[in-house]
């Protein structure tokens, strides 16, 4: 409680310095003073209820779990929403209020940041907790930290989504909000940080399974580059501008040095964590090699890093540092095929289980996707290659593959395995709709995907492409006519998309509202009676 | 090479500090470097700052989210040099913080756009693209005219910068607001502006009415400079340094 009222102190204190500048800074002031508030009266609702029965440290703790699935669903609602519009916009521009807030530059960011994080993150949280304590057979430490986490990272989401709309944003991919979110993250990573490490300290296994390597992967190393990329000069304390503390190219460099990882590991790492724990699982099967495992691992946490370069090819940057970051970007190549192949040989010996239960085909389609997603990334960061791809749809094709395909799928795979252990019922509300779910959002990816190949490779060979007396046959005008097709193309595929997320929406409800239940959690091992650390 | 992997997997923090090792080297070999090495930025002498009205403008440009559809980095490629101008050198983004280079072109580079349209065409255009192009994809901006540009605290803009490293003077920090005022205002008196930051400065009002200084002044005069801050590119290859 005592945190929520230092928290709600510095809402005033931003409110009040943003109205004394005019700065929409005023406006997230009362943003944090209303969620702590409102965080307040739940918290003061049960202030005096009776102290919980000693009885609850015997079983896990999942109730942050619980809520952070429910709020990664809505979160994947609103952001896939924004994601189609931008999508139409793209198609029929006047598809739009005549506002500020509602134009493509910033609703794309809310659409960016919505999907990434708002879905990814919560979702990353959830899984986290629920995967720690059953790999670790220990509790979650403490009831406090896990809800700071996810309250704290949701309201991150909040000040950065929010902050678009009235144009709050320092223009870095994927690190758009401004810097005191960004010293707010800070706060609740390294809570995260330590609260992971805690809990493997008090873990009942001598070994730390293999989910777990990834997940703390994804926590360090997202924490370093995101406050490396961040590092700024605030106009005003009472401002929301900064500047970066980079210029040009240092600044380009470190910016996709930040971007390409945030993919490694923030929307690879993290997800194999959860591919690692929930496949095998659902699968019943032992994960196929172990060696596989390490190498895989420890391939992919040294490769990626350097890999950042392969966005600035031909640029301003010097050749030495593109080479680099093609050369790693191919040998990436051996270590992300490796998790691929693992994932995959796992379900020898379950194929009919993949025919029948769509949960496990929605792992078993993000595996297939990371293997197709990495081996085209691996091609486009060849300088020749890109040369074309850059700066085309070819590049959003590509990310789709893999946000849609490999993040998405394994996401919603994992949900549908976890929400019925989770709130003890024997099954989702209706596997038919998980079916549904599944057969759409497969539709919509590659409907998806498949026009942005197509749109990006005409809008690149359009742009280089020469006539007999040696001059550039068509106008960059030309080229974006010919890509109205493919736009029309792609927010259809978004919309199907969409609908599945909406359906899946409906069914997790449905399960939870369900009356019935008996069974115990399938998954859990029971937990130790007496808890004391491993080593 | 398993059999030390069995130890480390037992440890949480050995596996913690491992992976955190492991994870630093790219990077460090990779942007450490640039920091130092001397060819990474070409020297150029004649490189000029943004004047107040035109950082303001392209603090608009970031509000904005142009970046997200127009890059601003011609690469060294034949068909982008022959359409949009000399490829782009390192010294040219030197002061931007952060840099703009872009990701994705949904419209064109715009690197080198500064003095390719006139002001009353990207007044046009930016109320409305369709009104000038008629097939474009691009929001609009009508709203820019009529907001007022909010001058005041221009100065902890330039300030900051200069924290990070550009060199704007006390007497620019001091006069900011005044400064961006006087450039979109041609009656004025904008001697000591133009003396502050060169005889190239662009003084005019850039949307066409004179009454204000509104945001779309501010957003112009950014994109008239575009490409313009330094010669470097122009000239032959020889003089990078």
């Amino acid at each position: 409680m005592a945190v929520l009222v230092i928290l709600a102190a510095v809402g005033l204190a931003m409110a009040a310095a943003g109205a004394a500048r005019m700065d929409p800074m005023q406006a997230h002031g009362f943003l944090v003073l209303l969620f702590c508030l409102g965080l307040l009266c739940v918290v003061l609702n049960d202030y005096f209820a009776p102290e919980p029965s000693a009885a609850r440290l015997e079983s896990y703790y999942d109730d942050p779990s619980k809520a952070g699935i429910i709020i990664a669903m809505l979160w994947a609602v609103f952001g896939m929403f924004i994601g189609d519009w931008v999508a139409w916009l793209l198609a029929f521009p006047d598809l739009t209020f005549d506002a500020a807030w509602s134009s493509f530059g910033r609703l794309r960011p809310a659409h960016t940041t919505g999907v990434i994080f708002g879905f990814g993150g919560n979702a990353l949280i959830a899984t986290s907790f629920h995967v720690m304590q059953r790999t670790s057979r220990a509790r979650l430490p403490d009831q406090f930290s896990p809800w700071f986490v996810l309250l704290g990272y949701n309201l991150f989401c909040l000040l950065a989504v929010s902050g678009y709309f009235m144009g709050i944003t320092q223009s870095k991919e994927y690190a758009e909000p401004e810097w005191y979110a960004d010293i707010w993250l800070v706060i609740v990573w390294v809570t995260y940080m330590v609260l992971y490490l805690r809990t493997l300290a008090r873990r009942k296994e001598p070994h730390i399974y293999v989910a777990n390597w990834y997940y703390l992967a994804f926590i360090l190393v997202v924490a370093i580059l995101h406050i490396v990329n961040n590092l700024a000069v605030p106009a005003a304390l009472g401002g929301t501008k900064s500047y970066s503390l980079f210029s040009g190219v240092q600044d380009a460099m470190t910016q996709w040095w930040y971007g390409h990882n945030a993919v490694a590991f923030f929307l690879t790492a993290g997800f194999l964590g959860m591919l690692y724990y929930y496949l095998p699982k659902r699968a019943d099967r032992p994960i196929y090699s172990y060696r596989m495992s390490i190498i895989g691992f420890w391939g992919i946490t040294f490769f990626y890093m350097w890999a950042g370069s392969h966005h600035l090819h031909y640029t301003a940057l010097p050749q030495w540092v593109q080479t680099l970051g093609m050369t790693f970007s191919v040998m990436l190549l051996v270590p992300s095929w490796i998790a691929a192949a693992n994932a995959l040989l796992t379900l020898n010996g379950a194929w009919d289980k993949v025919r029948d239960d769509a949960t496990l085909r929605f792992m078993m389609m993000a595996a297939i996707f990371y293997g197709l997603s990495t081996f085209e990334g691996s091609f486009m960061a060849i300088r020749s290659v890109n040369a074309l791809s850059h700066y085309t749809d070819w590049t959003i094709g590509h990310v789709h593959a893999g946000a849609m395909g490999w993040v998405a799928l394994i996401t919603f795979g994992s949900i549908y395995a976890v929400v019925p252990w989770l709130w003890k019922r024997e099954r989702m509300y209706s596997p038919a709709l998980v079916e549904v779910h599944f057969w759409l959002a497969l539709a919509g990816t590659l409907i998806y995907v498949f026009a942005m190949w197509n749109s990006g490779i005409i809008q690149g060979l359009m742009w280089r492409t020469y006539n007999d007396s040696g001059t550039l046959t068509y106008s960059f005008l030309d080229s974006m006519i010919a890509m109205h097709p493919y736009y029309v193309a792609r927010a259809i595929g978004g919309l199907l998309f969409l609908i599945g997320a909406i359906v899946g929406c409906y069914n997790i409800w449905m399960t939870i509202r369900q009356p019935s239940a008996v069974l115990a959690a399938s998954g859990d091992a029971p937990l130790p009676a007496t808890l004391q650390p491993a080593e | 090479m398993f059999g030390t992997h069995y130890r480390i997997e037992r440890k949480s923090i050995a596996l913690a500090v491992a992976i955190m090792v492991v994870a630093s080297i790219g990077g460090l070999i990779e942007i450490a470097p640039l920091f130092t090495i001397d060819d990474t930025v070409e020297s150029d002498p004649n490189m000029r700052v943004y004047t107040p009205l035109e950082l303001a403008g392209r603090n608009i440009y970031i509000r904005e989210g142009c970046y997200a559809c127009h890059s601003q980095m011609v690469r060294t490629l034949q068909d982008e040099v022959e359409r949009y101008g000399p490829y782009s050198l390192a010294v040219e983004s030197k002061y931007d913080h952060p840099m703009l280079w872009g990701s994705k072109r949904t419209g064109p580079d715009l690197a080198r756009l500064g003095g390719k349209y006139s002001d009353q065409w990207h007044t046009a255009h930016l109320k409305n693209p369709r009104d000038v192009v008629p097939q474009s994809i691009m929001p609009r901006y009508n709203w820019l005219s009529e907001s007022q540009l909010n001058t005041k605290h221009l100065g902890d803009d330039l300030r900051a910068l200069r924290a990070v490293g550009v060199p704007y003077t006390d007497a620019m920090i001091e006069n900011a607001p005044a400064d961006a005022v006087a450039q979109a205002s041609p009656d004025d008196d904008t001697a000591s502006l133009v003396e502050r930051y060169g005889e190239a400065t662009q003084v005019r009002s850039f949307d066409g009415d004179r009454s204000t200084t509104s945001e779309m002044d501010a957003l112009i005069a950014y994109l008239q400079i575009l490409g313009k801050l330094s010669d470097a590119a122009h000239q032959a290859p020889t003089t990078k340094k």
